[in-house]
């Protein structure tokens, strides 16, 4: 878990914790354990940023996970922006031959859907506005 | 149509199904909430069946369980396309039930995000396992390039399923095929109202040869 402090913490101090997850530490891991790892770190309040994202098939699985765990009035989903190092337009044979559709350098940042007032992204920039609720 | 006409188009067909490969195509209609997935659905199904698919609603979420159309015969060119019809739930990464409290009670609003959450998971899982090619539908009135989509796409790409995209609601003025194939250029766009039945003969044409 990529936990410096409990956000639960009655002395916890009253801010948004960040937790960037390093490639290196995610390379190790079995799909499971990223998707808990994400979704932990989420139902806890805090903006988890992925070093070098998931894989396709692993953004499917965090959706299906997620959509598990939704709960009137508790959790109601993430948001969820990501830059991927080659965007969509590069999945030519030559690109997916080149590894474009593999998991590979990209930033993904994850959070508590009722916690961040906007996810916005652009060509350069991901911008979250986040509420303390 | 003469008897004769009947008798060979009967052949035909006969012959068709038994050169065909094996079982109909399970081709999964996907998109995001409110892109107009059922009334597709209901189109098609119409169109070459009779029956509808589905319940049609501008609340969101109002598919909110995978379902199937079993054996479309779309026929083209004197060549008979079979296909299996899954309308799934339009996919979100979030479900919050205070957005349906709007149109309904809070206990309806908080069964039908309940059943929501469960659909969308079980249209993930569907495209994982068991779909053979996908109809992704988008409203070309709205931004197409939002997480949910590259995702969606990114994922479809991933497991190399046949896509082809149908630009929806080209009946409203705000609508821009164009903005839909500059998001994915990599993929035939195809424009429809499915609610007008607007370009239907393009659809049909564009499945046949993708998904036959």
């Amino acid at each position: 878990m990529p936990k410096a402090t409990n956000a639960d913490d009655s002395d916890a101090p009253d801010g948004v914790q960040i937790d960037l997850i390093s490639g290196e530490r995610m390379a190790g891991m079995a799909t499971m354990e990223k998707i808990r790892m994400i979704l932990d770190g989420v139902h806890d309040g805090n903006i988890v940023i992925l070093e070098e994202g998931l894989t396709p098939d692993e953004e499917s699985r965090l959706i299906e996970v997620t959509m598990a765990e939704i709960s009137p009035d508790e959790f109601n989903g993430i948001e969820i922006e990501t830059y991927p190092k080659s965007d969509t337009r590069d999945s030519s044979l030559l690109g997916r031959i080149m590894g474009g559709d593999q998991a590979e350098a990209k930033l993904t940042v994850i959070g508590p859907a009722n916690q961040i007032e906007t996810l916005h992204k652009d060509e350069t920039l991901i911008s979250a506005l986040v509420s303390r609720n | 149509m003469g008897l004769f006409t009947e008798l060979k188009d009967s052949i035909s067909r006969a012959t068709d199904r038994l050169f065909s490969e094996q079982e109909p195509k399970r081709i999964g209609i996907y998109g995001p909430p409110n892109a107009g997935k059922t009334t597709l659905a209901n189109r098609i199904a119409r169109d070459w069946t009779g029956d509808a698919v589905g319940a049609e609603s501008h609340v969101p979420h109002e598919t909110r369980r995978a379902r199937r159309k079993e054996n479309v015969e779309i026929e083209r060119d004197g060549k008979t396309v079979t296909i299996d019809i899954v309308d799934t739930p339009g996919v979100t990464t979030k479900v919050d039930y205070e957005e349906f409290t709007d149109e309904m009670g809070e206990e309806d609003a908080i069964r039908r995000s309940r059943e929501a959450t469960e659909g969308v998971a079980e249209a993930m899982h569907w495209l994982r396992e068991d779909v053979d090619g996908v109809i992704y539908v988008l409203d070309s009135a709205e931004d197409p390039i939002t997480q949910v989509n590259t995702m969606l796409i990114g994922i479809i790409e991933s497991r190399d399923l046949p896509v082809l995209i149908f630009a929806n609601k080209i009946d409203l003025d705000d609508s821009s095929v164009k903005r839909i194939e500059d998001a994915f250029p990599q993929h035939k766009t195809v424009p429809l109202s499915a609610k007008e039945g607007d370009n239907m003969d393009e659809v049909y044409d564009n499945i046949a040869e993708y998904f036959g």
